[in-house]
């Protein structure tokens, strides 16, 4: 089951799984018990053309459609979910400039993701020290100066902060209207003031790099700012609706992965003369995976089949991304007592799916704000 | 430099089962590859095209599924590729192909080489290849790891011996065979497999070329499959490994002799 593609967009996928197979699993474990950048790795996944997936063919990338982009997600997750991740956000910065910004601006972020103007790596800083939740409550601003924009602040928890060479940046231009007073700008490392800082050493997700960046006066040309002055909030949420689902397909991978090392592992082991995949009890579990999987891949394609149709989507969006991350939760914990004292064991992978599943019931917006989201819809 | 690579769709070997009532392969929801050995020899062609310029086409004998291993091929550096495919084909043992093949190439143009890998992993007798040169009438060179092409239009292979490698040189066009290589096939880029995805692959038919339809298809193949049958698994193997090699060969005599095989 999953998602329904044309043969073009499966050959994709089908790429993507061999690359996640032959270069991501071999060395995963390692890089996730260092906590070492695997900066080969993201070059070669980038050398393929696997950052620049939803680019459009104009301004340079392969202007795929978003569910072949989740099924690749799904694909890169259930391998490691920190490398998804990191590629991942540079489709999270993008989404702001191609959905809010100009042709001029599109094609310029573009070229640092895969025209070779940069190094492949992009990053969306929205998330602050006093404002993660409450996106509103940051304190980072943006003065113009003639025909600049003056930036200061600091922004924390940003995936790809450290190898990133071009940011999309969420600051205040009008500190009177509070979140309305937000504009988005693009930002570029090699600017001056602009400086990364303390990298998080994570529970999971750790072939990622999440760190703080830091704007000490960094002057930035007013054409970088996009779209309008004051948009820039409805940018950031438009953004994330649009990057939710895809933490559902991440969710997805994790889940899958949970689902093939449970049926792996049980039927080769024994107890009580039988296989235990053949004890119910196991077998049941399996299967409430298998109806997790199967609904979180639903709750992801019904998404995007609002968003092609035009309709309003924050919901859809929402439900896929809590959803998703809740089971991939609830599986991998699951697929540790399928495993037992093996699956408590860093020898077996399951306890690396807890620990990478966890981010997802928390970045993109927790799922208390998700069902804040839902339950605006539901209740207003 | 204008290379020219055979390529067979074989099923993929490592996940095959057998049923052991028939004696035939279970090729339900067996994957279909590009055999390895053509991978390689493709890699070693592409590469030479990128060293030197020039094309790479590939070809392929086989039913219209056969083109998923072509497009494959157009993901990873062939420019052209082109579909064998014709019912008069069907039944052809490896003369016949051979045969088949050599035709094609002659109708398709003129190439400085012709590579193939040294077999596919289906059948593989490693006849085809070399069947080919015969039938062209140029130079062959087998078990090839890796090539290169001279100013003076000669190719200098690096073909693999029991004992290591021998360089060897011949003039071109020349037919190579190739085996496992030192370097990976690379892997498609997305945009590769899109542009592959998008790109035409030319069926030939036997109206498309000079061809003896009597020297192809099961009239052209003078072998005949008598019975197919899954060899008895071998008995417990012994190793014998003593401190000295004269103790060991004392033992297995001793070995063989208890048996009476000796």
């Amino acid at each position: 089951m999953g998602y329904i593609l044309n043969e073009e967009s499966m050959d994709i996928v089908k790429l993507a799984r061999d690359f996640a197979e032959k270069e991501v699993k071999p060395v995963c474990a390692q890089y996730d018990e260092t906590g070492e950048f695997p900066m080969d790795l993201y070059q070669k996944a980038f050398d393929l053309g696997f950052h620049a997936l939803e680019i459009p063919e104009q301004f340079g990338g392969s202007g795929l459609d978003y569910y072949t982009c989740c099924a690749v997600y799904e694909e890169f997750a259930r391998i490691d979910a920190g490398f998804c991740t990191g590629v991942a956000a540079d489709g999270l910065a993008l989404k702001t400039v191609l959905m809010f910004g100009n042709d001029e601006q599109k094609q310029y972020f573009a070229d640092y993701i895969c025209g070779g103007k940069g190094n492949g790596f992009a990053a969306f800083a929205l998330t602050e020290p006093d404002a993660g939740s409450d996106a509103g409550a940051g304190k980072t601003v943006a003065q113009k100066v003639g025909d600049e924009y003056v930036i200061n602040g600091r922004k924390c928890f940003i995936t790809n902060a450290g190898p990133a060479q071009i940011y999309v940046v969420f600051a205040i231009t009008d500190k009177s209207k509070g979140a309305k007073g937000y504009s988005a700008f693009i930002v570029e490392r090699d600017r001056a003031g602009v400086s990364v800082g303390k990298e998080e050493n994570k529970m999971g997700i750790r072939l990622s790099n999440t760190a703080d960046v830091v704007f000490d006066d960094v002057h930035v040309p007013a054409d970088h700012l996009i779209g309008k002055e004051g948009k820039g909030y409805g940018y950031a949420m438009s953004t994330l609706d649009l990057a939710r689902p895809i933490i559902g397909a991440m969710a997805a991978g994790i889940i899958r992965r949970c689902i093939e090392e449970c049926v792996a592992y049980a039927k080769q082991r024994v107890t009580f003369g039988k296989p235990i995949i053949k004890h119910q009890v196991n077998s049941f579990k399996l299967a409430d995976m298998q109806i997790k999987l199967e609904t979180t891949r639903a709750a992801v394609i019904n998404c995007f089949n609002q968003y092609y149709a035009g309709k309003p989507y924050g919901e859809a969006a929402a439900i896929a991304k809590c959803y998703g991350g809740d089971s991939s939760v609830e599986c991998a914990l699951e697929a540790i007592q399928i495993l037992g004292g093996y699956g408590y064991s860093r020898e077996y992978p399951v306890e690396k799916l807890l620990r990478d599943a966890k981010i997802m019931q928390i970045y993109e917006g927790t799922n208390e704000i998700q069902r804040m989201v839902i339950s605006g819809y539901v209740c207003r | 430099m204008d290379i020219l690579v055979c390529v067979k769709q074989v099923p993929d070997t490592t996940e095959i089962k057998i049923n052991y009532e028939t004696n035939t392969l279970i090729r339900e929801g067996v994957p279909s590859i590009v055999n390895p050995f053509d991978a390689y020899a493709l890699e070693v062609a592409v590469r030479l095209k990128e060293k030197h310029g020039g094309t790479v086409t590939v070809l392929s004998m086989g039913p219209d599924q056969a083109k998923a291993a072509l497009k494959e091929c157009l993901s990873v550096g062939a420019d052209k590729a082109y579909l064998l495919s014709d019912r008069a084909f069907g039944g052809s043992d490896t003369l016949a192909t051979s045969y088949i093949l050599a035709s094609a190439i002659h109708s398709l143009g003129k190439f400085d080489l012709i590579m193939c890998g040294k077999q596919a992993i289906d059948g593989d007798t490693a006849q085809v290849g070399p069947e080919i040169a015969e039938h062209l009438d140029i130079p062959q060179v087998t078990y090839a790891l890796d090539a290169d092409v001279t100013e003076d239009g000669k190719v200098i292979v690096k073909k693999e011996t029991e004992t290591g490698y021998e360089m060897v040189e011949t003039q071109i066009p020349a037919l190579l065979t190739v085996v496992k290589t030192e370097f990976e096939p690379r892997m498609a880029s997305v945009k590769a497999k899109i542009a592959a995805n998008r790109k035409p692959i030319d069926v030939i038919t036997s109206q498309d070329i000079t061809i003896d339809l009597s020297r192809a298809g099961l009239k052209g193949s003078p072998t005949k499959v008598k019975k197919t049958y899954t060899p008895p698994m071998k008995g417990d193997s012994v190793v014998i490994k003593e401190e000295t090699a004269k103790e060991s060969v004392d033992k297995l005599i001793s070995i063989l002799d208890e048996k009476s095989i000796i």
